[in-house]
């Protein structure tokens, strides 16, 4: 049976011109940039010429630029870079409830050992945070607010270019997390406002391991590994060069399809939320209706639980995530989810379908009839089910 | 968000997919109701019993795949057990019996267990009256 991926929030498989891309740089153009011969000197041009490439993308200029090893790094980067070299300005960090663990982590670990103070504001039912919110928490302490461009559990867009107002308006630099967004609608750090952005390859058909982080020119930020002149002595360590010229190959696919291939994928996102919703009886959609990425689809389901579905979804091979606790191991629901307000057996009933370039409607009219069998199935023998029948 | 399921040994997988034993009795001996929806967890365990012997026993789950195994399964290893025996039956043979559960899966088992207790704990409290 051929397989359904429907997770490309969590990774995209690598596009075949990516791999034939970066092959030559595994073993013919192999050198160290940082060599002086011309094997090292190929390679420094071809990063160079990369560079430019993904900055371009973005409307940044190439010395803004650094790669990192993916997105994860990259938030990590951008908030103790920052907080590390503006300490002696201020202690105080806004985000948002709904960010990635890769910020919200950061930020704990900031508190903690660096005395840090972070404010996580709350988001609406939708999952969007209010600029009124974030003007209101600045304070003349705050250095730095970081604030993802989308959300990678539940697809929201937030209004960036309106929070940055406030940012800027107090002279705060603003960072944010775009892994979700770049390669899948328009991302451009002027329009946006922002002074920092994370970039991760693998979640717009481009390999593991690699990523970037824009930096606006002029802004202090720590260096973040230490041990030699790469990267502008901010990112030490040999270039990963296959993987960085993957990166900007698969910005240069973007660059041609997205359009397109965004509003493809809506029409199956907006298919694929309808016939849940027609098809079995209490059934939520978490997120915004219209300001949310085009792939993701996320929905509660009543009265089961979240992993239970996963599983027999794969055992129908199709591949899917949910926000319930029982498929990690700490026993908490999702963060996202239960910041959205959302009860906990909604949290634990959730699952998430993100669409990517191999998805056809015929696949997206599957899961819905198999899904609505799993969950009649999973149903009959939920004890929840039974009580809200009784109930009615 | 989090990733895929945890690895499950076969038996949980044939469990899972085959869970025996689902659904309520009518008039039981015995009900067990444990675990929350905060958790992610909610077991309900019906027994039957006759001359002291567990004649019968059905469940209800909400909860991951490992809580259905292993209310599947603490619900075949307790038939034909009388009382004493039952009450003797831990999360620790409940998980054995299934071929082992990942750690962090080991509290279904408790609550299959403590499923278990809570309905022969109805059934003692019934047949003292």
């Amino acid at each position: 049976m051929k397989r359904i991926f429907l997770d490309h929030a969590a990774t995209t498989p690598a596009h075949p011109e990516v791999v034939k891309a970066m092959l030559p740089y595994f073993t013919g153009a192999f050198g160290n940039p940082s060599s002086i011969y011309s094997y090292g000197q190929e390679a420094k041009v071809a990063v160079e010429k990369v560079r430019a490439k993904v900055a371009g993308f973005i409307g940044a200029k190439s010395e803004e630029v650094i790669f990192t090893g993916g997105g994860t790094e990259a938030d990590n980067f951008a908030l103790k870079g920052i907080a590390l070299a503006n300490e002696h300005k201020g202690n105080h960090i806004i985000t948002t409830s709904i960010e990635h663990h890769a910020v919200i982590e950061t930020c704990k670990f900031l508190e903690r050992r660096g005395g840090f103070k972070v404010t996580y504001l709350p988001v609406d039912g939708y999952g969007l945070v209010d600029p009124q919110e974030v003007k209101k928490a600045i304070t003349n302490k705050t250095i730095l607010v970081s604030v993802m461009n989308a959300n990678n559990e539940i697809g929201t867009i937030q209004p960036i270019d309106e929070i940055s107002k406030y940012v800027k308006e107090a002279g705060i630099l603003f960072h944010t997390d775009a892994v979700q967004t770049v390669g899948h609608i328009p991302v451009n750090v002027d329009e946006l406002g922002i002074d920092l952005l994370s970039i991760s390859a693998h979640k717009l058909y481009g390999p593991k391991g690699v990523g970037a982080l824009y930096i606006r020119k002029g802004t202090r930020i720590s260096p973040f590994v230490h041990g030699g002149e790469q990267e502008r002595g901010r990112r030490a360590g040999t270039e990963n060069v296959p993987g960085i010229v993957g990166l900007s190959k698969a910005i240069e696919l973007a660059r041609q399809e997205m359009g397109e291939e965004a509003k493809r994928l809506a029409c199956l996102r907006d298919r694929l939320i309808q016939g849940l919703l027609e098809n079995l009886d209490h059934v939520h959609l978490n997120g915004h209706p219209f300001r949310r990425l085009p792939n993701n689809v996320n929905v509660s389901v009543d009265f089961v639980e979240g992993e239970s579905m996963l599983l027999n979804l794969d055992l129908e091979n199709i591949c899917a995530s949910t926000g319930s606790a029982c498929s990690s191991s700490s026993l908490e629901p999702s963060h996202v989810l239960r910041a959205l307000g959302l009860p906990p057996e909604q949290a634990h009933g959730s699952l998430r379908f993100t669409l990517g370039r191999e998805n056809t409607a015929d696949e997206v009219d599957l899961v819905v009839e198999v899904l609505s069998r799993i969950v009649t199935r999973l149903r009959a023998m939920s004890p929840l089910f039974k009580n809200s029948r009784v109930a009615k | 968000m989090r990733d895929g399921p945890a690895r499950y040994s076969e038996k949980v997988m044939e469990h899972f997919k085959n869970p025996r034993n689902v659904g309520e009795i009518e008039n039981p001996d015995g009900v067990g109701q444990v675990g929350n929806p905060v958790c992610g967890d909610i077991m309900e365990l019906y027994i039957r019993v006759k001359d002291g012997i567990i004649t019968e026993a059905k469940f209800k789950t909400f909860g991951c795949g490992a809580a259905i195994a292993t209310s599947s399964m603490v619900t075949e290893m307790v038939k034909g057990k009388s009382i004493e025996e039952a009450l003797k039956i831990s999360n620790r043979a409940v998980a054995e019996a299934l071929g082992g559960l990942p750690s962090v899966k080991m509290h279904c088992s408790v609550l299959a267990e403590e499923a278990l207790k809570s309905a022969l704990e109805d059934y003692l409290s019934k047949s003292k009256r």
